[in-house]
Parts: C-alpha cells; sequence; structure tokens
C-alpha cells in the first residue's frame, strides 16, 4: 500500500479515527506522567526548584521548532504534489505550534529571572524564538485573510519556507553565536550525560508525552478541517444547482 | 506540601501559564471539532431529508 493513500481525505479520516483513542491516552500518561514527576523531582544544588521548569520548557522548545519542520514537509507536499489533506494538515498545526512557542517563551522568561535576572534579554536564541513565534501568527492570519483556500495553502507554503531559517536558527542559535545567555542543549546524543538521570527519565516522558500531544491535537484539528472543507463543497454545490 | 523555597513564583507561574495554555488549546481543538462535525451531520441529514 502506498503511503499517499492516506492523502484521500476519506481514508484519513478512517485511520485517524482508529488511531486517536490510543494516541490520545498515550499523550495524557505521557504529559500527566512527565509533568507530574518532573514536579515532584528534588531541588537541583544550584538551580533550586526552578529545575522542575525544565519539564515543561524543554518539551514546549522542541515541540514548537519539530511543529514547524512538520509544517514544511506538509506543505512541501501541497506545493508539488496537491494533496488537500497535507495542506490542511499545516493548517492544523499552526495554532498548536505557536501554544507551544508561547509556552517556551514564557516559561524560558519565568526561569530567566531568577536565574540570569532579567525576563528577557536579545540573545540568539531567544530572539529567533520571538521572530519563530511572530512567524507562526502570521502563518495563521495569512490562511484566515485568502478566501481561496488553495491559494490560501500555496502562500502559506512559501511563508512556511522563509519561516524554516528561523525554526533552524532556533534550535542552532546557541551553536552559531556563543555570546548568548541561553545555554547549550540539555540533553545530547554525543557529549554524554548532561543531565542527572533524576531529571532525564521525566524529561524524556515529557517530551514524548508532548509529541504524542501534538500528534493528538493535530488529527482531531486535521479531520475539523476536513469537515469544514466538505461542508463548503456541498454548500457550494448546492448554490450552483 | 512541596517546598518550593523562594522560587515558588517562578515555579508555579510556570506550570500555572503552562497548563492553562495547553487546557485552553485542548478545550478550543475539541470545541472546534465538535462544532465542525455537527454541522455538516445537521446538512447531510437536511440534504437527506429532500
Amino acid at each position: 500500500m502506498s503511503l499517499w493513500e492516506y492523502a484521500n481525505p476519506v481514508r484519513f479520516m478512517q485511520v485517524s479515527g482508529r488511531m486517536l483513542p490510543w494516541v490520545a491516552a498515550g499523550a495524557v500518561i505521557g504529559t500527566v506522567g512527565g509533568l507530574g514527576w518532573g514536579f515532584l523531582t528534588p531541588d537541583d544544588f544550584r538551580q533550586g526548584s526552578t529545575v522542575k521548569i525544565v519539564f515543561l520548557h524543554v518539551p514546549a522548545a522542541m515541540m514548537a521548532i519539530n511543529i514547524w519542520v512538520m509544517m514544511l514537509v506538509a506543505s512541501l507536499i501541497w506545493i508539488i504534489r496537491r494533496h488537500h489533506v497535507s495542506a490542511l494538515a499545516a493548517k492544523a498545526a499552526a495554532p498548536i505550534g505557536a501554544v507551544m512557542t508561547l509556552i517556551a517563551l514564557a516559561t524560558g522568561a519565568l526561569w530567566g529571572q531568577p536565574m540570569w535576572g532579567t525576563w528577557w534579554e536579545w540573545d540568539p536564541r531567544l530572539t529567533s524564538f520571538l521572530i519563530l513565534f511572530l512567524f507562526y501568527l502570521g502563518y495563521i492570519a495569512l490562511w484566515s485573510a485568502i478566501e481561496d483556500p488553495d491559494s490560501a495553502a500555496d502562500l502559506t507554503g512559501v511563508l512556511c519556507l522563509v519561516g524554516s531559517v528561523f525554526a533552524l536558527l532556533s534550535r542552532y542559535a546557541v551553536l552559531f553565536w556563543s555570546q548568548g545567555l541561553h545555554q547549550g542543549a540539555s540533553l545530547s546524543v554525543q557529549s554524554g550525560e548532561r543531565m542527572s538521570h533524576v531529571y532525564r527519565y521525566p524529561l524524556y516522558l515529557a517530551m514524548i508525552g508532548f509529541g504524542l500531544l501534538f500528534l493528538t491535537l493535530l488529527l482531531i484539528r486535521t479531520r475539523t478541517e476536513i469537515r469544514k472543507r466538505r461542508l463548503a463543497a456541498l454548500l457550494a454545490r448546492e448554490t450552483r444547482a | 506540601m512541596i517546598d518550593l523555597g523562594r522560587y515558588a513564583f517562578a515555579v508555579l507561574a510556570s506550570y500555572g501559564i503552562g497548563l492553562a495554555l495547553l487546557g485552553g488549546l485542548v478545550w478550543h481543538t475539541l470545541a472546534a471539532n465538535a462544532r465542525a462535525r455537527r454541522a455538516l451531520e445537521t446538512h447531510e441529514r437536511r440534504s437527506d431529508n429532500g
């Protein structure tokens, strides 16, 4: 069976309907478990109880970047192969990404104040994250501003390509410019252990939970968009008849 | 009760804002989905009845 079969709206509704209960259950277990476990971890010897913010901040920041990458892939599929489900999936993902970016920015500011002595600094990573958030808002606004859905998908696809530069900058800014306040990655495959297992395991669980939460919300929101599109098509057909 | 010490505001505000935003997103997603499903079902029923 070809992967492109899932780009058929009827097939997508069938498969996503079957997947949703399982993915949603995983999302609840991962998110509630990860955040609950993280909240109960002991204080860090340097950061005190603020270390508990990592369980919200890191998964949200990770998803903020990954969701934009997913939107980029979906937009490219739309631009190259004209599959409507991929354009609707990109549209459905944007509000989730915007909320994840906002959580990362808000928790970062709340964490930064006691640790760095400031709520905000024009640091490369913080600034690129703020620009990423503005790109999310621009993307959502562009979808709402254009009436023809195919034109909206084309233009938002181009915007997504441009915004990808900032999504990548958000991820790698601390490597490009070392003068920023923000520290390097909390977890790294290459450089061995940077975080005690006391914090690492609940963080992994929260990251998996956030990933599954995104998938759950993405499936529901894409189904909503397909239903809206079907209703609009039925109304247009009746008007013509 | 967990003692958050002098950073209680930062930790509680982070969790409060984070969970409120996530809760709002989930609520908005479910409400929009229910609205779209109802609207489509109502229209299809009306079309079936002539």
